[in-house]
């Protein structure tokens, strides 16, 4: 621990002088001093005024600390051992009210033009609707030029593996939750480039066109914010904000996000990733993906339980796990291992129906998973933990299930 | 820290001046209930501070180390409301309580019952808040406690709140019962208890920025009782004010709470501009520069505060019009804050000027709450502010008006007003690392999180992306020499207490003015039985 401690302090000083002088061009890079400049016109403009105003402070605030430097050193007692006595000057303090009122004014024009332009969300090529949900995102592409009838829509979760985030030096007290506990005193496996930024599927837009979001929330309120794009916009539940970019043509690539408004324990593990296409390839992929959504759900019986408990187990840990415990003890949802909702065989059916329709803060699930993946995990939560019912539930059960 | 009356021999103290644990239990004296004030709001100080070094910890280096995500959250949470609420707040109370009737000659606060029922309620108010970290920290099943960060966003708090919500609702309206009685005592020994002769523009910056205050205190304290009676009933009793679900909106919660917020932000700097205002001119030994202009741009400043609140919720999604009007207001309110600046620095100016702590303090109070200020008014221009908004950007700029602006100047006055408190000298040799280890970690604490905001890492991130890392271990450090720095002000305190160090004349300061400096030092039990003359 400390070795690393000092290796850490030691690289941090380094990167410290050396950001100051070089200047990241990926979001990834290490740390930077300024706002990013971003890649789209209006992530610019925001730049621009960001340094416009910041030279502006910079330079009043240097001013009124000269003065006040000035005089510790110049009327300090040893210097000026006989006070002045003045305690008023009128012309001095309208001064000082007017210039500063003046200023704000020339801050105030530049401000009000990006302001303007940017709430203009008209004539956009391409409508995503952004949902927020406790603690991922999902994409929905509406409108692609003239095609009203897309129905491509998706799930984008955090691909950063647990093993890389959770490494506890404490057991217990501080850090009551069962899938840390067992990794403490273990060795941290090396994090990833794109640590706790990485997404399974990734947001799709294409390049030089223009992209409208129409963010919401299913839950909380969260925050879809892209710095590269410019801005934030709240994701709230029964509302929907618009938001817009235009990312010009040659600066396709991946660009990073994270929710940016706290929304509950995962608040930090639902990052955004948006990767940016041409058109041409944007067109391919969306109707590729459009054959995939039209051909219905894969209904292909699993060959034996020990196929649905490989699948369970994935499932049971990207979507599960956060609140019912990674060795299903519990935590924000409810224990499986051994309890009688797992076991007993006159539960399983509203098994399922918990899982597809939602109770209470246990949300629906027939958005989000297929309903192989749903037959998967309820066969793993029924079969894992101690748990051993035998039971193998099929993607068509699940199907028909209302 | 005040002298009971055994320093006092007028004949009929001995009736009324009780020792032990009933004199603080059943007080009504000013002096005794300040100082009750002082100490708990140093104590929630630690407490908080606490809170602070576990977050610092977890984000010493990438990765989950030392909480959970959970736990996390309920640190940050309980951080800022133990240190808004318990820390800043009752300090510049307990300071209310002590200075001013002893600055406009009056011989105790005009309502003192209920003086000590508002200080009495806070121990309450807290340990019901803390109970409910203890209980998360070490309770069985550890049941969260309060989660939703200090702003407590509908529905997180309301819907998707712990039970211990409930725990909370009731401390806040517990907190807000004593704040509003400390105000209306304030209001009260002020428009009736001055001396005569003391009129209202002759009386020194700090009961005016404190009777301001006291108006804010009285004007957004019901807001956020509403507020909290809202989250309550939406919670247990089937409305639907915050739950889109039911016809309600959840952006009204944020509206309703900076409504409250954005004057509480200023409930919490008045004081501290008072505080300054009384000590620059003792060590400048030179007259305060503009009074009546200080006074008029405190004012304006409270009156701004209610038209600003939503500067805080730009990013929800509010009409352009709206966007706009809250810009420009925004903008607006740091012209009288310039005004004050300004004066402070004409206040120097050809002064004689010495640097004792008050001063020290009251110097590194202008400068970084100037700074504090500047990124304010980076934070106004809207279309930045999206994206800053809830980054570490909006951390440093809030720490820099809080920590280095509000509780410096408690700080400033704690060393200014010592030896009146205590009748003796607090140590220069502690006062001075106290002071020089507190500039530099605090700095170092908060400044590289203007950086780590600009780039990009969002605030209340229980872990961050890699390229965050530097920046987090170097604010860590800050943090926890920060955090042991405040260890050599409870030497300097108890010391005082304790009587020990060289003892204080009435006027320690040479340049010092004011009431306070007439009476001896420890101020005796009763001050001003007979009004003092106001030349």
């Amino acid at each position: 621990m400390q070795s690393t401690l000092f290796h850490r302090a030691a690289v941090g000083l380094t990167s410290l002088m050396i950001s100051g002088m070089t200047f990241a061009s990926d979001w990834t890079e290490r740390s930077n001093l300024d706002l990013r400049p971003g890649v789209t016109a209006v992530s610019q403009e925001i730049q621009d005024l960001h340094t416009t105003v910041l030279w502006i402070v910079t330079v009043i605030g240097l001013l009124v600390f000269g003065l006040i430097v000035f005089s510790m050193i110049r009327h300090r007692r040893a210097k000026n051992p006989n006070p002045a006595t003045f305690h008023e000057h009128v012309l001095l303090e309208v001064l000082w009210t007017v210039i500063p009122f003046v200023i704000l004014i020339a801050m105030a024009v530049p401000a009000t033009r990006v302001l303007v332009k940017l709430d203009d969300t008209a004539e956009s090529e391409l409508t995503v609707k952004v949902t927020g949900y406790r603690w991922k995102w999902s994409y929905e592409y509406l409108t692609y030029e003239d095609d009203n009838d897309i129905g491509v829509s998706f799930f984008s979760n955090l691909a950063t593996p647990p093993e890389q985030y959770n490494n506890p030096v404490l057991a217990g007290g501080l850090f009551p939750y069962g899938t840390a506990k067992d990794r403490v005193g273990q060795e941290a496996p090396e994090k990833d480039h794109n640590y706790q930024l990485e997404v399974d599927n990734k947001l799709v837009i294409p390049s030089g066109q223009k992209v409208r979001f129409l963010v919401t929330s299913d839950d909380v309120i969260h925050s879809f914010w892209v710095p590269d794009f410019g801005g934030k916009k709240d994701a709230i539940p029964g509302f929907v904000n618009e938001t817009w970019a235009l990312v010009p043509e040659g600066k396709e690539g991946t660009y990073y996000g994270q929710c940016a408004e706290l929304c509950g324990k995962n608040h930090a593990f639902m990052p955004i990733a948006v990767e940016v296409v041409t058109q041409a390839e944007f067109r391919d992929w969306i109707a590729e993906e459009k054959e995939k959504a039209a051909s219905g759900p894969d209904l292909t019986p699993f060959s034996g339980l020990d196929q649905a408990m490989e699948e369970g187990e994935q499932v049971y840990a990207s979507a599960c796990a956060l609140c019912h415990g990674a060795n299903g003890e519990g935590g924000i949802g409810l224990p499986f291992a051994g309890t009688d909702f797992a076991t007993k065989s006159e539960y399983l059916n509203e098994h399922i129906d918990v899982l597809v329709n939602g109770r209470a803060a246990m949300p629906a699930f027939k958005a989000q998973l297929t309903p192989r993946q749903i037959a998967a995990v309820v066969t793993y939560e029924r079969n894992a933990f101690g748990n051993d019912t035998g039971d193998l539930i099929q993607p068509a059960d699940v199907n028909d299930h209302e | 820290m005040s002298t009971a009356a055994a320093t006092h021999d007028d004949h009929h103290d001995h009736h009324h001046a009780p020792t032990g644990l009933k004199r603080w239990l059943f007080s009504t004296n000013h002096k005794d209930i300040g100082t009750l004030y002082l100490w708990f709001s140093f104590a929630m100080f630690l407490v908080g501070g606490f809170m602070a070094m576990v977050i610092r910890a977890e984000l010493l280096e990438p990765g989950m180390q030392f909480v959970d995500p959970e736990f996390f959250n309920q640190m940050t949470t309980v951080h800022g409301l133990v240190m808004v609420f318990g820390a800043v707040m009752p300090a510049t109370v307990g300071l209310a309580n002590w200075m001013i009737p002893l600055m406009i000659g009056a011989p105790d606060m005009a309502l003192p019952r209920m003086n000590n029922w508002s200080f009495w309620i806070l121990p309450f108010a807290f340990g019901i808040l803390i109970f409910a970290v203890l209980m998360s920290a070490f309770g069985a099943g550890n049941p969260s406690a309060p989660n939703f960060g200090w702003t407590f966003y509908a529905p997180l708090s309301t819907k998707y709140g712990p039970a211990s919500t409930d725990l909370f609702i009731l401390s806040v309206h517990m907190m807000g019962i004593s704040s509003i009685m400390g105000a209306i005592n304030v209001v009260v020994t002020v428009f009736n208890m001055r001396a005569p002769g003391m009129t209202l523009m002759k009386m020194p910056l700090f009961v005016w920025t404190w009777l301001i205050t006291a108006f804010l205190l009285i004007a957004v304290i019901p807001v956020l009782a509403g507020a909290v009676t809202m989250m309550l009933t939406d919670r247990h009793f089937g409305t639907s004010f915050f739950d889109a679900a039911g016809g309600g909106d959840p952006v009204l919660f944020q509206h309703v709470f900076w409504f409250f917020g954005h004057p509480e932000v200023y409930i919490m700097i008045l004081p501290s501009f008072g505080i300054v205002s009384a000590i620059i001119p003792a060590f400048a030994r030179k007259p305060l520069f503009g009074y009546a202009s200080m006074v008029y741009a405190t004012a304006s400043i409270a009156l701004l505060s209610f038209v600003v609140w939503a500067h805080h919720m730009f990013t929800v999604g509010m009409p352009l019009a709206g966007t706009l009007f809250f810009m420009y207001m925004t903008m607006l309110i740091s012209v009288p804050t310039g005004v004050k600046v300004f004066n402070w620095v004409a206040t120097m100016w050809r002064g004689s000027l010495t640097f004792e702590l008050p001063m020290k303090w009251a110097i590194a109070f202008v400068i970084l709450f100037t700074c504090g200020g500047l990124s304010g008014l980076m934070l106004a221009i809207t279309p930045v502010d999206f994206q800053y908004h809830d980054t570490y950007f909006v951390v440093a700029h809030f720490h820099y008006v809080l920590v280095t602006g509000a509780i410096f100047s408690i700080f400033a006055a704690a060393y200014y007003w010592l030896p009146k408190w205590s009748g003796v000298m607090p140590s220069k040799l502690l006062g001075e690392l106290h002071f020089w280890n507190s500039l530099i970690s605090a700095n170092l604490l908060f400044f590289p999180m203007h950086f780590v905001g600009l780039a990009g890492m969002p605030r209340r991130y229980a872990d961050y992306a890699l390229q965050f890392a530097d920046y987090n271990f170097w604010i860590s450090i800050g943090g926890f020499w920060f955090g042991l720095s405040q260890v050599i002000f409870l030497i300097v305190a108890i010391r005082c207490a304790m009587k020990k160090g060289e003892p204080a004349p009435a006027k320690p300061w040479e340049g010092a003015e004011g009431l306070e400096w007439e009476v001896p030092s420890p101020a005796p039990f009763h001050t001003f039985d007979t009004p003092p003359v106001i030349k």
